[in-house]
């Protein structure tokens, strides 16, 4: 399909993939000679001299597949008349594309097709998008000879089982692009055609509707679909879009791009955008489909105030409600002192935003309490690579993974978590990649259509970091360390005390076997696998950094990949998966309490020198507060006023009724969100958000990605983050004044050595840039630690394995992991408010078999869920995905309150929560538990006085 | 002052001495007094230095010579008073 954006980018289908090849060919198509790499079809290659040979089943999405017949060419000195799209262009080569006999040819196959083919074009939801009318009018079809009432499928019932999408087969060409997009694009293999010749038709799985097939609702079907008989539900309702905004995706940190398709300031579609580098036309069904939200009817619209979190809330202006908060927070100071305020920034937001934020409290309130929700998932990313490597971030890019010859995934679910880049995984391992995953869970890519995992280390939660040495005690002691890579790249001396570390005897995987509860030879196998490579590459996630030793188990890592020498290169690397889509951005920014942009601490004169000069204000050399801390403060009686952009601190943050404590002690609670959160149920102060359809900015994606986040409709409540954090730091004595969000991307350039090449004007001209980009790197940086590491020598650092004080125990004997399934997101402010419901309307609680019947537990009973925080109760599932010893749930719901009952441990080195791990006992239960019960409480005061503001 | 917020600051402490432990004493001490004097805001480090002059119970020996290295020069007045 050719689309037409509003951003002046045309999107060519050339028909089939894009081949690379050292060996160029050059032939001559209707006259004109073109230059391809060898491999390229003749279509791809008429397509590249400008000619667009017709055709249906091939799309460049997809291998060639030769079915239609429509795209037949001659070629002179060869008989008959190929497929072009199956035919190779080769040197010498004189094609024609266009000639009588063709002509004839063509019209006959498409002949067969329309007489089988409801002829309502005029009123179909594909008008105008259509290729088979396309193709009618290409080759030139006017009339059928066949006539229409031969045998036919236009009598087929419509398939409307999936909320996003219709089938209908009477539309269906048989063109096989949608089973092939199901299983070369998504991997999921959902789809099949079945019987043959005329009654073959388009099913999905064993005679079942979409909604209860394998299909997990991705959009690749429809995307590829030529005709009508894959449609959005949205185009079948509303028509057709008149223009499209290109866009990156507002949920997790593959950090999509997209084309939002629009009737006037309605999106009517999100198309995943095909030249979007991170996702390269893919999408999940959250961020395809999932943007329902962004209009629900519970979007809250105008500024509120209460002056006790008890009273009933009350709309007011946008003046009134920003003067309210000026005034708290400086009478706040006054009384408490200058420490007694900060602020929390979201994963969630843009770059521009989050910088201001940070930059409010730091050059308006004069302190450092400034923290981000990536303290509560990947802060240890951070701590640890920097220590180890020299820079905060992922070490590749996504297409990285495409050379990779092992794959290790730790304590992540990409195909529920990271859909579309699981997607390129499960690809690569297709195409022979080896898979080594560890997971106290069987996760779905442990076994899954055509990708079977060579080894599941399903280790007890909690023992990352013995295996992590384990592995390393075999690289080491099985000489299989990469000294030529060790001698050249790293600190010899440091190597050494690391060595002589990981070869004790504690490290043996016999020893950590009775720790982790993996099997030596496992652990044995999966480590020379590892280190055999040659490109091995680890790709993690929360798994493994909330945890007690989050930063302790990314150190082990990078010490792991630097022994074997998989660093800076394509295939190799350590990954971390992000969860929301702004994590690694919200930390670039300078969100976290003790450094500026860039991750630079708050004590470096330099770095403070360069801010007070450029902000105009003297800064403060010691760190702030974390969130953790915030709330401590505030139970001691420091700590008055907060502002939370876009977080759900209540709903996100370990040990709820601790959190809830620290903020029934502050004074002046401001929320600025979409929806009434959960955290807005203490809250003083409702500012109302911009989703992102509603603004300007960027995002960084889990590969370091600024990617553009466009404009497409006005902010619904008039003003965006960006417009209230200006006008709050002016009103707070310190005037912040921006005309776009390019100007912020502008000052962050500025004031960040590694974004000092970034600006908006350049991402328009290149799409997406990968920082550090700067002089060095002017168009960004795929992958990092080319030739020598960020930090100089990489630094092997020692890692002990300290067990959590988390432990089981009589009272507590079962250890409760927590994740995420796909069709929700984070704590399901979003994706709760859209159709995804369907898949999964509560959180539910994974329990062994052996577990359960030794507590009478059977399949959707409800069970009490108990640990020393807290206790909460949701529905059994019984199932063998965990092992006995270890339950785990979701999080998507606030009902289900799965943080009442987490600990407040946390990450020594980042206080990152250790929501992992926790020791709980289940048992049956006919009733909520009382956390629940006071929740529906506060959900009840939740009232809107709606009497409207002047 | 809450005790179960020094406790919490105490737990901190430990938890990041029990993971430079496995270095040799001086450079533990050092290293978790550094990350102490990076990552705790003034308010915590006041609190801690003030629980060190009750002795600091709690607290692992290394953790201990590390407060006391991180701790004890931050000024007891940690809430700061009015504007800048
Ligand atoms: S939506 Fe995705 S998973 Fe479902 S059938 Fe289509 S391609 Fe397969
Ligand atoms: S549903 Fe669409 S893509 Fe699939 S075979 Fe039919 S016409 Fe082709
Ligand atoms: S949720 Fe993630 S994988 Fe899905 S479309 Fe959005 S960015 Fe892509
Ligand atoms: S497009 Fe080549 S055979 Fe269908």
């Amino acid at each position: 399909m050719s689309l037409h954006t509003g951003n002046g980018f045309e999107v060519i289908d050339r028909g089939t993939p894009e081949r690379k090849s050292e060996k160029q060919v050059t032939l001559e198509i209707d006259g004109q000679s073109v230059t391809v790499p060898a491999g390229t079809s003749i279509m791809h290659a008429a397509s590249l001299a400008g000619i667009q040979v017709p055709k249906l089943c091939a799309t460049d999405s997809l291998e060639p597949f030769g079915s239609c017949r429509l795209c037949l060419v001659e070629i002179a000195g060869r008989n008959g008349t190929p497929a072009s799209c199956t035919t190779p262009a080769e040197s010498g080569m004189r094609v024609s594309t266009q000639t009588d006999r063709l002509a004839r040819l063509r019209r006959g196959v498409m002949e067969l097709y329309i007489s089988d083919h409801p002829l309502d074009c005029l009123t179909c939801s594909a008008n105008g998008d259509c290729e088979l009318q396309d193709m009618a009018g290409a080759v030139g079809l006017r009339d059928v000879r066949y006539g229409y009432d031969g045998e036919n499928h236009l009598d087929a019932v419509k398939d409307e089982s999936n909320p996003y999408f219709t089938f209908d087969p009477a539309r269906c060409i048989v063109c096989s692009r949608c089973v092939r997009a199901c299983e070369e694009v998504q991997g999921t293999f959902a789809l099949t055609i079945d019987g043959r010749g005329f009654a073959s038709v388009v099913s999905a799985g064993m005679n079942e509707d979409f909604l209860d097939s394998e299909c997990v609702s991705c959009g690749a079907c429809v995307q590829a679909c030529p005709t009508a008989s894959l449609i959005e539900k949205t185009i079948v309702q509303h028509g057709q879009p008149q223009r499209s905004v290109i866009t990156t995706c507002a949920y997790c940190g593959v950090g999509c791009s997209f084309e939002a398709e629009l009737q006037g300031n309605s999106v009517v579609r999100m198309t995943p955008y095909k030249d979007g580098k991170a996702n390269h036309g893919h999408s999940c069904v959250k961020g395809r489909f999932a943007w329902g939200y962004a209009t629900h009817k519970e979007r809250i619209t105008k500024p509120m105030l209460r002056s006790s979190p008890k009273e009933a809330w009350r709309e007011v202006t946008w003046d009134e409600a920003l003067d309210h908060v000026a005034s708290e927070f400086k009478r706040i100071q006054a009384k408490y002192g200058r420490g007694a305020i900060g602020g929390i920034t979201s994963s969630r937001c843009t770059n521009e935003e989050t910088y201001l934020v940070q930059k409010m409290i730091r050059a308006a309130f004069h302190n450092n309490n400034v923290d981000t929700c990536a303290r509560v998932c990947h802060s240890p990313t951070g701590y640890g690579l920097k220590t180890t490597l020299g820079t905060s971030a992922g070490t590749q890019d996504f297409d990285s993974v495409n050379e990779a010859d092992l794959i290790m995934v730790i304590g992540a679910n990409p195909t529920d978590a990271h859909p579309v880049f699981a997607s390129r995984m499960k690809r690569r391992i297709r195409e022979g990649a080896k898979l080594i995953v560890i997971d106290p869970r069987q996760i779905d890519l442990v076994r899954t259509p055509h990708v079977a995992a060579m080894h599941h280390l399903q280790l007890l939660p909690g023992s990352n970091v013995a295996v992590a040495n384990a592995l390393a005690h075999v690289v080491v002691t099985e000489g299989l360390v990469n000294t030529k890579f060790i001698s050249e790249r790293c600190d010899p001396t440091e190597f050494e005390a690391w060595a002589q570390f990981v070869s004790r005897e504690e490290n043996s995987p016999e020893h950590v076997e009775k720790i982790s509860g993996v099997p030596a030879p496992e652990l044995r196998a999966a480590a020379r696998l590892y280190a055999k490579g040659p490109n091995s590459a680890i790709y993690y996630g929360l798994g493994v950094t909330e945890h007690s030793q989050g930063s302790t188990m990314v150190i082990a890592m990078a010490n792991l990949a630097m022994a074997t020498g998989n660093f800076g290169r394509n295939g190799v690397g350590v990954n971390p998966l992000r969860g929301q889509n702004n994590v690694q951005g919200s930390c670039d920014m300078g969100s976290f309490p003790h450094e500026f942009s860039g991750y630079r601490h708050v004590s470096e004169d330099a770095t403070r020198a360069l801010f007070e000069s450029a902000w105009g204000v003297p800064l403060d050399p010691e760190p702030g507060l974390r969130i953790p801390n915030m709330f401590d403060a505030a139970v001691d009686g420091t700590f008055k006023g907060l502002y939370v952009q876009g977080e759900d601190i209540v709903q996100s943050d370990p040990n709820t009724q601790h959190v809830a404590a620290g903020l029934e002690a502050m004074e002046c609670i401001v929320v600025h969100d979409l929806f009434l959160n959960e955290t807005a149920a203490y809250a003083h102060v409702f500012l109302p958000g911009a989703s992102f359809l509603e603004k300007d900015g960027t995002f960084t994606n889990a590969e370091r990605r600024l990617g553009r986040v466009r404009k497409a409709i006005p902010p619904m409540a008039g003003m965006t983050e960006l417009d209230v954090i200006c006008k709050l730091s002016t009103l707070f004595g310190y005037p912040m004044h921006y005309n776009h969000a390019s100007e912020v991307m502008d000052e962050i350039a500025r004031v960040t050595p590694t974004f000092a090449g970034v600006s908006f004007a350049k991402l328009d001209e290149l799409g997406s840039v990968q920082w550090p980009c700067n002089e060095k790197a002017p168009e960004g940086t795929p992958v990092m630690h080319i030739g020598s590491f960020v930090r100089g020598k990489g630094r092997f650092v020692l890692t002990e394995y300290v067990p959590t004080d988390e432990r089981t125990g009589p009272r507590f004997p079962l250890l409760l992991t927590t994740g995420r399934i796909l069709s929700q997101y984070n704590v399901g402010a979003q994706t709760r408010r859209t159709p995804n419901i369907v898949w999964h309307d509560e959180d539910v609680l994974e329990i062994h078999p052996h577990d359960a019947e030794n507590r009478g537990i059977r399949e959707g009973d409800r069970v009490a869920l108990v640990s020393r925080s807290g206790e909460t109760s949701m529905r059994a599932h019984i199932t063998e995905r965990v092992q006995p010893g270890v339950v785990y749930t979701t999080f998507h719901h606030p009902e289900s309150g799965a943080n009442v009952v987490t600990t407040d441990y946390t990450d020594w080195a980042t206080g990152c929560p250790e929501y992992k791990v926790t020791a709980v006992e289940v048992r049956l239960t006919n009733h909520e538990s009382s956390w629940q019960e006071r929740l529906d409480h506060l959900h009840r005061i939740q009232r809107i006085e709606t009497v409207a503001a002047e | 002052m809450s005790s179960s917020t020094t406790d919490t600051l105490v737990r901190m402490a430990n938890d990041i001495s029990n993971f430079f432990r496995i270095q040799p004493e001086d450079q533990a001490v050092a290293g978790t007094a550094d990350h102490i004097r990076r990552y705790w805001e003034p308010r915590m480090r006041a609190k801690m230095a003030e629980h060190l002059t009750h002795g600091g119970s709690g607290l692992n020996a290394i953790a201990l010579k590390a407060c006391e290295r991180a701790c004890k020069s931050v000024s007891s007045a940690p809430i700061y008073r009015g504007g800048t």
